[in-house]
């Protein structure tokens, strides 16, 4: 409350006020709005029950309408609020319903059975998170294995990028080497060349290698990355060469070099660059659908789209899935914002 | 083992730096081998062969390869399995009675996903070019809480594609929030997706959602490079907002403004995943892109059409790299500015 009513209150200079400035609060409010909003209803629906997904005008709230288990009757019978003749309301359990008239009994007296014309019964609801969407995925699908090739992608894919980049962009900052020049045009170049016009030959390349429907297919083709080589290497210029002379004096070999000192000292680097592979590897989607077709290699994305063709309807499991999908991003938004937004103003790469 | 080093390092990184430190001892006993045996400046290209032989077999072998196949016939996946068809491929791709028309064209796919995508790119820049700007000039103003502000519309470029276009397709169902909205107001239901015009209006819009904070991003970086003193020179000759925004801002934000308009026009043109996820290309070929033709064409036909598929990539590649070079003209003017 406090936030809205300082954001309220903030003016430009203190007395005087531009219509501009009402304006810009007001287009950020909407964004706020617009930009979160989508997300949340989604997460707030995937808590709703089938039936409750299926109702329209949609409620805002997971609401579901509340049962009861009678003596003599299997089922939980559904609750509602009936207006009685004489005025008075009563909750009662609704048995079955013949046209307009409905079989009701008192829960706590269900020996008598009360007939109910259906226009005086209200349908009594309760706040109910349907957490069984997200608990029979994991049981009925193979969403656990789609969750584990992802992580697994994620994490192979993020160390082999780290090390293989970094060992790049140390040799471009630190040595003078005939060719270097050439290599570093061979790094922009890659740049120009993404995956969407080289999908048939990679395929094929990863067909030579006996990889196709292994997760290494995913993982290998992306490993090098020219953003990761010309963010580290950016960095290590800027790192005192004294410091590098000082340990070759030292007998310390060019691998402990870059190991032991340069390493530890692109930290910064490296955890931009980690971040930023995480999330390229966690989305990652035209490659893996081109090259994972067994259902069992499939990682999270392509499980998610596999799902949305087959499961039209059933939208409660594929909210919930999705909010899943969304959850560690959400989570590295919250705690790791800071470092991406700087990180692509400072490199304007993505 | 991490911890017996005191400099290493808290968060992210960390989580990875234990493996990695085993692994680097490992390898540190054939490197140093090496270096023995080529010397100490040698070791430069010792250090590049990983990433290079990545670049090489993953990246500049398939731009060879793709030439091939674009030349060659057949159904086969090895070069040397397939017959030598020539320019075949590409005068089958370009056999249209006029290319404007893609019901003219023998693969008309191909030609609906080129008019596609150039509907959709046009549109698409234009609005995101738009709305980052305002974005930034927003988010650059004296305003409380720009960090939480700039997050907010950061946000969705953190999110998967898969995600994005699930997101609005629950939004946009036919017994979706916006269609309750719409009939809670006394109008009636639309079906957004299944409309060719909507279609492609959401696929815009989603798309713009999806993105704008990355390129707002790059604006907002640009506007925070304009010295100070010059909006402060302008306010004591009290002159007008609107003139400070044409006469100072916008001229100085120009450079960042064509980096964004070429980066926005380099993804555009390769769109694919939120519109295949979203639309699938429907209604009919209403959406489909040309990414989407190429990856129809070579992965999930029937008949695998490996060689019609590489001449498109080959003539999207070309694109592309057109518009890359107008990209390095850019910015080299940035850095000449």
């Amino acid at each position: 409350m406090s936030l809205v009513t300082k954001l309220a209150t903030a003016r430009r200079k203190p007395g005087r006020w531009h219509w501009t400035d009402v304006a810009a609060y007001a287009y950020l409010a909407l964004g706020v709005v617009l930009m979160f909003g989508p997300v949340l209803w989604l997460a707030m629906s995937s808590f709703k029950t089938q039936a409750g997904l299926l109702e329209f005008p949609p409620s805002l709230l997971p609401m579901s309408q509340q049962e009861v288990v009678v003596a003599g009757h299997a089922q939980p019978l559904p609750l509602f609020e009936v207006t009685m003749p004489d005025g008075s309301t009563r909750v009662l359990a609704q048995v079955r319903r013949i046209g307009i008239q409905a079989q009701m009994v008192d829960p706590a007296n269900p020996a008598e059975v009360i007939r109910v014309a259906i226009d005086k019964r209200t349908p009594v609801r309760e706040f109910k998170l349907a957490t069984e969407n997200y608990t029979e995925p994991l049981e009925r699908f193979a969403f656990t294995r789609f969750l584990w090739n992802s992580v697994f992608v994620t994490v192979v894919a993020t160390i082999i990028t780290l090390i293989i980049n970094s060992m790049a962009a140390y040799a471009l900052s630190i040595y003078e080497f005939r060719g270097k020049n050439t290599v570093m045009l061979m790094v922009i170049g890659t740049l120009m060349i993404p995956i969407t016009i080289i999908l048939v030959p990679v395929y094929l390349v990863v067909t030579e290698l006996g990889l196709v429907n292994s997760l290494w297919a995913v993982i290998l083709p992306g490993a090098a990355t020219p953003t990761g080589v010309f963010l580290l290497r950016q960095y290590m210029l800027t790192l005192p060469r004294d410091l590098i002379e000082a340990a070759r004096m030292d007998k310390a070999s060019e691998w402990q070099i870059y190991w032991r000192i340069v390493m530890p000292l692109a930290m910064p680097a490296l955890a931009v660059l980690a971040i930023f592979s995480v999330m390229w590897r966690w989305n990652e989607f035209l490659w893996p659908l081109a090259v994972l077709t067994k259902t069992e290699s499939y990682t999270l994305q392509i499980g998610l789209n596999a799902f949305q063709g087959e499961l039209q309807t059933q939208w409660h499991y594929l909210l919930a899935m999705t909010v899943v999908t969304l959850l560690p991003v959400a989570l590295v938004f919250v705690f790791l914002q800071r470092f991406i937004t700087t990180g692509i103003a400072n490199t304007g790469m993505k | 083992m991490a911890s017996a080093e005191p400099a290493a390092p808290r968060g992210a990184a960390h989580f990875f730096a234990a493996p990695l430190s085993l692994l680097m001892r490992l390898v540190d006993w054939p490197m140093s081998a090496l270096q023995r045996l080529i010397g100490e400046r040698q070791m430069a290209y010792a250090f590049l062969l990983p990433n290079i032989v990545f670049f090489g077999l993953f990246v500049f072998l398939p731009l060879i390869i793709n030439v091939v196949f674009s030349v060659t016939g057949g159904t086969a996946l090895f070069p040397s399995q397939r017959p030598f068809v020539g320019g075949e491929q590409y005068a089958y791709l370009f056999d249209c009675g006029s290319f404007l028309d893609p019901n003219s064209c023998r693969e008309d796919h191909f030609w609906r996903g080129v008019s596609n995508t150039a509907r959709f790119t046009v549109f698409q820049v234009t609005a995101m070019v738009l709305f980052s700007l305002v974005t930034a000039v927003v988010l650059n103003m004296r305003i409380r809480a720009r960090g939480f502000f700039r997050a907010v519309y950061f946000f969705p470029v953190l999110l998967s594609p898969v995600v994005v276009a699930l997101t609005w397709k629950w939004i946009l169902q036919r017994d979706g929030l916006l269609n309750a909205g719409i009939t809670s107001l006394g109008g009636e239901r639309i079906l957004f997706l299944v409309d060719p015009s909507w279609a492609m209006f959401w696929i815009v819009f989603v798309s713009v959602w999806a993105h704008m904070g990355f390129y707002t991003l790059i604006l907002l970086a640009g506007l925070q490079a304009i010295p100070a003193d010059l909006y402060e020179a302008a306010e004591m000759d009290a002159t007008p907002r609107w003139r400070v925004f044409w006469r100072i801002t916008l001229p100085l934000l120009w450079p960042n403004m064509i980096v964004v308009i070429v980066l926005a026009l380099i993804k555009g043109v390769q769109t694919f995943d939120e519109v295949f996820v979203l639309t699938g290309g429907g209604p009919g070929t209403a959406t489909l892109m040309v990414v989407h033709y190429i990856y129809e064409t070579a992965f999930s036909n029937q008949v695998q059409n490996f060689g019609l598929a590489a001449a498109a990539s080959v003539v999207l590649g070309v694109v592309l790299f057109a518009l890359t070079l107008a990209q390095l003209a850019a910015s080299n003017r940035k850095g000449a500015a």
